[in-house]
């Protein structure tokens, strides 16, 4: 082998090599498999790619969590169409034992979520606490079954490293996250 | 030659299968010195097997050589921060100031659990853990002696640069579970639960909507300074986060 042709097989390498590794710094890295509204069976890391805002709900809570959804959509109307076309929500059910795909799908309708942007999933019990880790969010069972657990909406980059989070929720945009969420879709 | 080859195999995981002691906890109720909104009275705690001792370096050893994604060296960023195991000498050798029979620290949650998992275990729930840390000696609910609490706290005196003891060399209670107090704080698998705020749904609250739903925390006895000590600890941890201190022990569920 001639050192140009190994030098062109080491940069191929590394080419593949980058597109393949996720970074050690992504919540990707973590090892979970999600089901969404529509019943589809993913691992987490399959939604490397696009930026997305992620955070974490339940779907019986009355208060707080109908709350976090329009946050997001305030988020959303605050981008021009040719941004929000390229930027992926994803809601993680903190509750997966009664947030079947059935009831995500029917906060999904109610809520008006397109599944092209959005995505409802539930993890699998045990990875509810590590997803909570990994985003930052507290959350504890309450004695009647429902979940007290902080409102923070995370924006991570394509490839799963957090860029930004609020905790500024309700009618009008943060507008510092607004800006975060245009610069890491510019950046792509 | 072979058979030598194999046993130097074996040998990681034989240490790993060994039985780390776990005892038997029996249930009971139990009045926890934390007080949330939504629970009146005391909770029942089932009966559980916890683990003697904390890990230990060597067992942690163990551990990251069969599972060699948590080495230091090679565990991912966003599941352990900068200090995660970097008083050993190396990815896998112990120090002067790690030694075998010392508890391990400077792991951060997420390898505690995984650890905990190897084993078929998991992390302590909080209530599980001061449940079996409320006992002494000869008493499963020795709280309300201010002997015992100020022996307790005796520790939380000591400055945390004093070199760790080796793990299981303090007194049993009354389970046989040593070194719940005085050695090392200890993750749980609910430390993120530790919602430490007051009423944050009051009306004109800038942190009304932190919280979804109800349950804030508070105190219930102020006497109880070693467990708000941990609490406090524990609520300002994230996940990825060590500290030369922090160790873990885990649990099993009795079937």
């Amino acid at each position: 082998m001639t050192i140009r042709r190994w030098l062109t097989a080491w940069a191929l390498m590394l080419v593949a090599g980058g597109a393949m590794a996720i970074p050690t710094d992504s919540i990707y890295r973590a090892d979970v498999v999600l089901t969404d509204a529509q019943s589809h069976r993913f691992r987490w890391a399959e939604q490397r790619g696009q930026p997305r805002i992620v955070s974490m709900l339940y779907t019986s809570c009355t208060f707080t969590c109908p709350t976090l959804v329009e946050s997001v959509k305030v988020v959303l109307l605050a981008l021009r169409p040719d941004e929000r076309i390229r930027l992926g929500v994803t809601m993680i059910s903190l509750d997966p034992k009664r947030d079947t795909p059935e009831a995500l799908a029917k906060l999904q309708k109610e809520r008006g979520l397109d599944p092209a942007h959005w995505t409802l999933a539930r993890p699998q019990p045990r990875d509810v606490s590590t997803i909570a880790a990994l985003l930052g969010i507290r959350y504890r069972v309450l004695s009647d079954g429902d979940f007290n657990h902080t409102t923070v909406l995370v924006l991570l980059d394509g490839e799963g490293r957090i860029v930004a989070s609020t905790e500024k929720l309700g009618g009008v945009a943060d507008a510092m996250f607004v800006a975060a969420v245009r610069k890491t879709l510019e950046a792509r | 030659m072979r058979a030598i080859l194999l046993l130097a195999c074996l040998a990681p995981l034989a240490a790993l299968a060994a039985d780390p002691g776990y005892v038997r906890v029996p249930g009971g109720d139990f009045t926890t010195t934390l007080q949330y909104e939504d629970i009146r009275g005391a909770s029942r705690v089932a009966t559980f097997e916890m683990m003697a001792r904390p890990v230990t370096n060597a067992e942690f050893r163990t551990f990251v050589q069969r599972y060699p994604q948590w080495r230091r060296d090679r565990v991912p960023g966003v599941f352990a921060g900068n200090g995660y195991l970097d008083h050993w000498q190396g990815s896998l050798q112990l120090s002067a100031g790690a030694q075998g029979s010392q508890p391990v620290t400077r792991v951060s949650w997420f390898a505690a659990k995984a650890y905990c998992d190897a084993q078929g275990a998991r992390l302590p729930r909080w209530l599980e853990w001061e449940y079996a840390a409320a006992a002494d000696g000869s008493r499963r609910d020795a709280r309300r002696d201010a002997a015992w609490r100020d022996r307790i706290l005796q520790w939380y005196a000591q400055p945390a640069s004093r070199p760790l003891p080796a793990a299981g060399t303090t007194a049993a209670n009354v389970y046989g579970v040593r070194d719940l107090h005085g050695v090392v704080w200890e993750w749980t698998d609910d430390f993120s639960s530790m919602l430490v705020t007051s009423d944050n749904r009051t009306q004109g609250d800038p942190d009304r909507n932190r919280f979804c739903g109800a349950g804030a925390l508070s105190v219930a006895d102020r006497e109880q300074y070693a467990v708000l000590m941990r609490v406090a600890l524990l609520s300002s941890l994230e996940g990825r986060d060590s500290t030369s201190t922090l160790g873990f022990r885990c649990v099993r569920e009795v079937q």
